[in-house]
């Protein structure tokens, strides 16, 4: 039982169509598995987070009392684009696993609300929000390196609190951003298959290898979104993370948590022009 | 790709004799199995080398599954009746007459005494990209050749076409969904009567299938109730030769007058989509109203919004308008100038 699904093309090549339908069963596995194991470790097993020392009364004395993290563009981007991401999962893969349902339209104008919104995330984070700030840098590496030796019972210098967002946060976004490329990227190409309001029809774009091929990568990213959302969702919902879940929706946390979590020197909060308000320029 | 013609390849023959035996084969051999009715779809699919089943359940030895007879309400038809007995049988004669002209035109006189009813209504597109093999969406692959810009559609759809642009070729499904059949199927969990329109199935919710048979689904029989009987009934079919050949498009209709009103309709269509078309807005549009030219008319016009024409089959819409509009008036209107 291979992975890909070939057919002969009309000229005889041998060439894939797309995965085997299988490996859905085998993304949601992968997800629930790593669940169930992280749930358990972190029951049983996580020793409790230790950082280096406090910051600064002078730092401490600056911060108002809800730390700014989203804007309500980067809160709307998120949600609208988590919307488009389950009606894209539930309209690829409920009909392959038996549920039958007029798909495709919904499938690509969902595609087609994504790539907006991503397009609008490209230029609004590069412009207009802290455009590092989700990228792994050498703090981070060093960090958990740290936290890793730490785990292997090695005697090493505590850790650092985290910046804006902890490595695994922004290794998960780095993961999504090649999985959600590769769907956006290969579902235009797929849009010339089908009737919408953009292209006309033309399966002759590519060869039937190069089609083939994109069909594979389009399912390949597509089940992997199905672990990737599993592993969101779950973080999302686990107790010590729904301030950060929580912040996505009002769009600030807690002083206290983002002291407990942040370096304050690492993930620099910008004096208030309003500290009653206890919002400000944040993503 | 090389097509092998005439030379079927090799499998084993299983020719059961009752329903049960039938629906045991093809539960044992599941994908492996293909079930043959008459063999006028099936041979094709064997002889060009497409389809190479392990093993084939031929149905032509099973008595339960032949021959008509009059119910409470109506007829019950095996699935397995040729057409030439639907075509001469006296019953259908006086009351379903719509469905003996369908049966009429399928054809030729030697496939209608060989096909069988069941056998025309659950039989496959004929989109020649299909049938050659090519890996398309109804095919399980992801492409259809005769949706392009140099695609050969002159014979496809113009309707609820949704990847795959073939229709299904069917003449005697559209009278049966116009006289309200019932379609009997037996299933593993046993057997579920269906309404004739929703016996088919089109690209937009199972782009592989024509029908609503599964592994181990065989349509058993179809009941026509009394309710249309001695209706007036209109068919026409369009073709490029009068033998011999499927339909371009085809329409069913039967009506129910009261004076020259329009009392109830029920009117379909195929060829024009993946499956058979009950027009629906239709019936609601003319019911209630006079018999007229211009009902006819405004019927036609009406049943090809959002018909959208491909490359070589646009003459399919005034096609679709003019056989609706007939459909509509009678027979006495069939002159009508289009």
């Amino acid at each position: 039982m291979g992975i890909l699904e070939w057919a002969t093309s009309p000229s005889g090549q041998r060439v894939p169509i797309h995965i085997a339908w299988f490996l859905i069963y085998v993304a949601l596995m992968v997800g629930l598995v790593f669940l169930v194991v992280h749930a358990i470790y972190v029951r049983y097993f996580a020793d409790r987070k230790e950082f280096t020392a406090e910051s600064s009364a002078r730092t401490l004395a600056q911060l108002p009392a809800r730390i700014p993290r989203h804007s309500l563009a980067a809160r709307l981007f998120h949600w609208i684009m988590a919307a488009a991401m389950f009606v894209l999962l539930f309209t690829a893969f409920l009909p392959k696993v038996g549920i039958q349902f007029n798909w495709v339209t919904y499938h690509w104008v969902a595609g087609a609300v994504l790539t907006l919104s991503v397009l609008f995330h490209i230029v609004h984070a590069t412009f207009y929000l802290d455009f590092w700030s989700i990228w792994p840098d050498r703090a981070d590496l060093e960090d958990a390196r740290k936290r890793l030796q730490r785990f292997m019972g090695k005697p090493t210098a505590l850790p650092r609190k985290f910046a804006k967002y902890p490595l695994e946060n922004k290794l998960y976004h780095s993961v999504v951003i090649l999985t959600g490329l590769a769907v956006i990227a290969t579902g235009i190409c797929m849009m010339f298959r089908v009737r919408t309001l953009f292209f006309p029809r033309n399966p002759y774009l590519f060869s039937d290898m190069t089609w083939g091929m994109m069909y594979v990568l389009h399912g390949l990213a597509g089940v992997s979104l199905i672990t990737l959302t599993i592993v969101h969702v779950y973080f999302a919902i686990r107790p010590e993370k729904l301030p950060i879940t929580a912040a996505m929706i009002v769009g600030s946390m807690s002083r206290e948590f983002y002291l407990k979590e942040h370096d304050p020197d690492r993930w620099v909060i910008k004096p208030l022009s309003n500290p009653q308000r206890g919002l400000s320029d944040g993503d | 790709m090389a097509v092998i013609r005439d030379v079927m390849p090799a499998f084993q023959l299983y020719q059961p004799t009752s329903v049960a035996d039938a629906q045991r084969l093809l539960e044992q051999n599941r994908e492996d199995a293909l079930v043959l009715a008459g063999g006028l779809d099936s041979m094709d699919w064997l002889k060009d080398r497409i389809r190479k089943p392990k093993v084939v359940v031929d149905l032509s030895g099973i008595a339960e599954l032949k021959g008509i007879r009059t119910t409470n309400d109506g007829i019950a038809i095996g699935a397995m009746t040729t057409l030439t007995e639907v075509l001469r049988h006296p019953v259908i004669l006086e009351k379903y007459g719509l469905l003996a002209q369908a049966a009429e035109l399928v054809a030729s006189p030697q496939i209608r005494n060989q096909g069988t009813l069941g056998g025309n209504v659950s039989q496959d597109a004929r989109c020649w990209y299909y049938r050659a093999g090519w890996p398309c969406y109804r095919a399980g692959g992801n492409i259809c050749y005769a949706d392009t810009p140099v695609g050969r559609n002159r014979e496809h759809a113009i309707l609820h076409a949704e990847r795959c642009v073939a229709v299904n070729p069917s003449d005697t499904a559209p009278a049966l969904i116009a006289l309200d059949a019932k379609f009997v199927v037996a299933t593993p969990k046993g057997e579920r009567v269906v309404d004739a329109e929703d016996y088919f199935v089109g690209p937009d919710l199972d782009i592989t299938r024509m029908n609503i048979l599964r592994l181990g689904y065989l349509l058993t029989s179809i009941r026509i109730p009394a309710t249309w009987a001695s209706a007036q009934f209109y068919f026409e079919k369009v073709r490029d030769r009068n033998v011999w050949d499927f339909p371009l498009m085809n329409v069913a209709s039967a009506v129910k007058l009261s004076g020259g009103t329009i009392q109830d309709i029920r009117i379909a269509v195929n060829a024009v989509a993946a499956r058979p078309l009950r027009l629906k807005n239709v019936e609601d549009s003319v019911r209630g109203k006079a018999r007229t030219a211009a009902t006819g008319e405004a019927a036609g016009k009406l049943s090809v919004q959002g018909a959208v024409p491909l490359q070589f089959n646009a003459y399919k819409i005034p096609l679709m308008r003019n056989l609706v509009k007939r459909a509509v008036g009678g027979v006495e209107e069939a002159s009508w100038a289009s």
